[in-house]
């Protein structure tokens, strides 16, 4: 019993993690109707940058806002000056300068960087946290609380702020939103910048797991997908909680079920997508689409 | 100098021109009505003057060159328009909806008293605050939708044939609203309309629009007492 | 000259430079230009789904692997002529794509798009575990045809004229397809399937088809890289494969048989132009193209081209039409 606790708590961990990535992943889809399929390489990148500044020395927490910064920056940049020349392009172009920016950014890294795995400090003590009969691990319980702590301060900001008011009208109806004087276009930087900034905090709390390196959110990306499928591409709540359910059903199973080996670590994802797609596509709380004719 | 000039003005969507040169004006403080059958570009109008497509010729708010302008620009120098279908915010709650109305406002005044204004006009509204928008029906919405245009504190409202789908009661209680609010707040009034009868009634001045041009215009009551041009025209 | 008798004159010049390439060019080159006819003939099976008739599908190396593996296994393990293998593995990807498109009926856009990714995503590891067909990690190692009847042509060219003659087969049978009734359907389909459906088109029977005929395509263009290439192995059938075909497209240009061609000759040449540029950071070379290619012609080269050629039409007085 006590490992299936300690078990439950380091998916819900993992998962918070999944359900940044998704969250970001559905902020930018309600708005654009497109998947940015950067996201995973920009937190990376984000990641990257905060493991220079902990490097030249700044205290961890202080290195950690200053990269929530830049990342907020940059991912507004991004969309301003690489997303915008394409924004009434069809889907399918933005996608594949989504997909460019990936390519980009991933190469960036390697080249900057290089492909050697490198550390990240954690900022949360080594020793296991003791609670009850149950040793928990304190990275483990302290990601899971930095995440909460984000997307609970962002849940407050677009239900109690005019500025987030202002942004989920933009994403549900831009002309609508233009006749109330809301300049839609940097309503939609500002998704991206938050978007960036959640992806960024993903990063820095699973690079001290998985260790540094150019391609550590790929796979962590597809665990995205999974998460958002199965809360719903159009809840931004349901991708968090479908995070937190995919990151303990692969935390279960890894435990429990023997053969899922190294080889097939992909394979709790994909099973949950296609799951989700053949029974309800719009996920858990997503809402069904309406055509109308 | 009158509020709104629009001199030459052509639209087009794509590559088919949908107005060809209009010309009218409205007033300080006055209502001016454009009138037509479908397709003459009434909407089209509205929207030209909001910058909501590609436009060619002059239009002037208040002696300011506005044609080329983004439409949330053109917002923030106090037009409101409610457009056609409404554009209420279907899955936020009235009274965001009405929030977001008065974000580009210029002038000060507290959001609260704003509200409290907007209700007194609307009662309906004030009851159903915390609703989503979406469970509206037809005439609720569109009286939210001439609440979220008057939160703006506009110096010129826009009204794409608010009559559109309404039982006539409702309709001639959001005119009764329009007529108040362009005698009290001295708020100007461009109103396109199908139910001519009506409009007429309503405004001081009124053009007639066919194929995206011109064909007549004139002090309202004059249109309304035209036997030949009610009957050609108007269809009644 | 009509824009009709135009257009056929430009694919008639194209064919005969086609033609006499192969003389010309190195071996290398060849395979290169072999290549480039096999990813055509995948893409323009993958526009024929999602540029046509509008279902996104990012799983396309799968119909690719399939189509391979098809040859392969067979070359390999019933010594059947490579020539026989090809309408084989053109066939089974038909049957295979049209039960895949019966349950994607369900699914719209983004949906099919997640469902196809994963499917994807899987194709590697299931392909290493039916090791006992596949050979596993290790792939099925071939050896490449000789050109028949004593023909004087090396292997490499010989390769070629096959590829060539494949490509110009399908892409004619393409051609007719699209521009009938029944083309008109699947874009009916793509364009309004509501309307569609109201106006007879049996949406689901037309959708299930188009992904069967979309799939053989890109199952014949898998064939024939195994006898190209005379290698197949799980880990070349990866993720990124498929998302090299959607990029192959929308480059080349949606809804176009022309686009195929020119999104086929991207991604073979411009990754190696960015090895070229860069030999530390090549893929951020890559991106760069990829970004600026989009930002010039949004609508892929094909649909660049459409543009243009239509503005000088109107320019020179041809006949306006009315929008």
């Amino acid at each position: 019993m006590d490992i299936f606790v300690q078990q439950v708590v380091s998916g819900l961990a993992t998962g918070g993690i999944y359900g940044s990535l998704a969250l970001a992943l559905v902020m930018i889809y309600q708005a654009t109707d497109v998947v940015n399929y950067a996201q995973g390489e920009m937190a990376m990148f984000s990641t990257y940058l905060a493991w220079t500044l902990i490097n030249a020395g700044l205290p961890y927490w202080v290195a950690f806002a200053a990269t929530l910064a830049i990342a907020f920056v940059g991912g507004l940049a991004i969309e301003r000056v690489v997303i915008r020349p394409v924004e009434n392009a069809p889907v399918l172009t933005i996608v594949i300068v989504c997909i460019g920016l990936l390519v980009i950014l991933n190469s960036l890294a390697g080249w900057v960087y290089s492909y050697i795995q490198k550390p990240f400090p954690s900022p949360f003590p080594e020793k296991p946290i003791r609670i009850g009969n149950v040793f928990f691990g304190a990275h483990d319980l302290g990601a899971l609380g930095v995440t909460l702590v984000v997307l609970l301060s962002l849940y407050v900001f677009f239900r109690y702020t005019t500025l987030g008011l202002a942004m989920r009208a933009a994403a549900q109806n831009p002309v609508s939103s233009r006749l109330c004087g809301i300049r839609v276009g940097w309503m939609l930087a500002v998704g991206w910048g938050l978007a960036a900034l959640v992806g960024a905090v993903a990063g820095m709390m699973v690079a001290p797991v998985v260790f540094l390196d150019p391609n550590m959110m790929a796979g962590i990306l597809i665990y995205a997908f999974a998460s958002a499928t199965l809360g719903g591409f159009t809840s931004p709540g349901g991708a968090v909680l479908g995070g937190l359910i995919v990151g303990v059903i692969e935390n279960l199973v890894g435990t429990y079920v023997r053969f899922i080996g190294t080889e097939l670590k992909l394979t709790v994802a994909l099973a949950v997508i296609l799951v989700v797609l053949v029974a309800k596509p719009s996920g858990l709380f997503g809402r069904a689409a309406v055509h109308r004719v | 100098m009158a509020l709104l000039e629009v001199a030459g003005l052509e639209a087009q969507y794509g590559w088919t021109k949908v107005l060809h040169g209009l010309s009218f004006a409205v007033d300080v403080g006055g209502i001016t009505t454009i009138l037509g059958a479908n397709g003459a570009g009434k909407t089209t109008t509205l929207r030209a003057v909001c910058g909501m497509v590609k436009t060619a010729g002059e239009v002037r708010f208040d002696g300011h060159r506005i044609a080329g302008r983004a439409t949330e620009d053109i917002v923030r120098l106090g037009i409101a328009h409610v457009p056609e279908g409404r554009g209420t915010f279907m899955q936020l709650t009235v009274e965001e909806n009405l929030r977001l109305g008065a974000y580009a406002r210029a002038s000060r005044g507290t959001l609260a008293g704003d509200l409290r204004r907007v209700f007194e006009y609307f009662p309906v509204l004030g009851d159903r605050q915390r609703q989503i928008a979406g469970s509206l029906s037809g005439g609720e919405q569109q009286m939210l939708a001439v609440a979220r245009a008057l939160m703006l504190r506009p110096r010129l409202l826009l009204l794409d044939e608010p009559s559109l789908g309404l039982a006539p009661l409702v309709v001639r209680e959001i005119f009764r609203i329009v007529r108040t609010i362009n005698r009290e707040e001295r708020v100007g009034v461009l109103l396109v309309e199908q139910n001519a009868a009506m409009a007429l009634d309503l405004a001081d001045h009124a053009y007639l629009l066919e194929t995206g041009r011109v064909v007549m215009s004139g002090p309202a009551e004059t249109l309304r007492k035209d036997d030949a041009i009610r009957r050609s025209y108007l269809g009644y | 000259m009509s824009g009709a008798g135009l257009r056929r004159a430009v694919v008639l010049a194209a064919v005969v430079v086609a033609c006499v390439l192969p003389f010309a060019l190195s071996n290398f080159r060849l395979f290169q230009f072999t290549q480039v006819f096999i990813y055509a003939i995948a893409l323009l099976g993958l526009n024929i789904l999602t540029g046509f008739n509008g279902q996104i599908s990012l799983g396309h190396g799968a119909f690719y692997a399939v189509g391979a593996y098809t040859t392969a296994i067979m070359i390999d393990k019933w010594n059947v002529p490579y020539g026989w293998t090809i309408p084989v593995a053109g066939l089974l990807c038909l049957v295979v794509g049209f039960l895949f498109g019966i349950p994607a009926l369900r699914l719209e856009g983004l949906y099919l798009a997640l469902a196809t990714f994963a499917l994807a995503l899987a194709i590697p590891q299931i392909l290493k575990y039916f090791e006992h067909w596949t050979g596993g990690s290790q792939g099925i190692v071939l050896s490449k045809p000789r050109a028949p009847f004593g023909l004087t042509l090396n292997p490499d060219q010989w390769l070629y004229f096959v590829t060539l003659g494949v490509l110009l087969v399908l892409f004619v049978l393409a051609a007719n397809l699209l521009s009938r009734r029944t083309g008109r359907a699947i874009v009916a389909i793509r364009d309004n399937p509501i309307a569609a459906q109201a106006m007879g088109v049996n949406n689901a029977l037309y959708k299930s088809l188009t992904f069967g005929v979309s799939a053989a395509y890109t199952g014949v263009a898998g064939a024939l890289s195994a006898v190209a290439i005379a290698f197949v192995a799980p880990d070349t059938f990866n993720v990124f494969l498929s998302i090299t075909f959607l990029v192959g497209i929308v480059i080349g240009g949606l809804a176009s048989i022309s686009g195929a061609v020119f999104g086929a000759l991207f991604i073979q040449f411009v990754p190696n132009w960015a090895q070229d540029i860069s030999k530390a950071a090549p893929w951020a070379i890559y991106g760069i193209f990829l970004i600026t290619f989009m930002y010039a012609m949004p609508r892929g080269i094909a649909g660049s081209l459409r543009l243009v050629l239509g503005r000088l039409a109107r320019l020179s007085g041809g006949t306006r039409r009315v929008a």
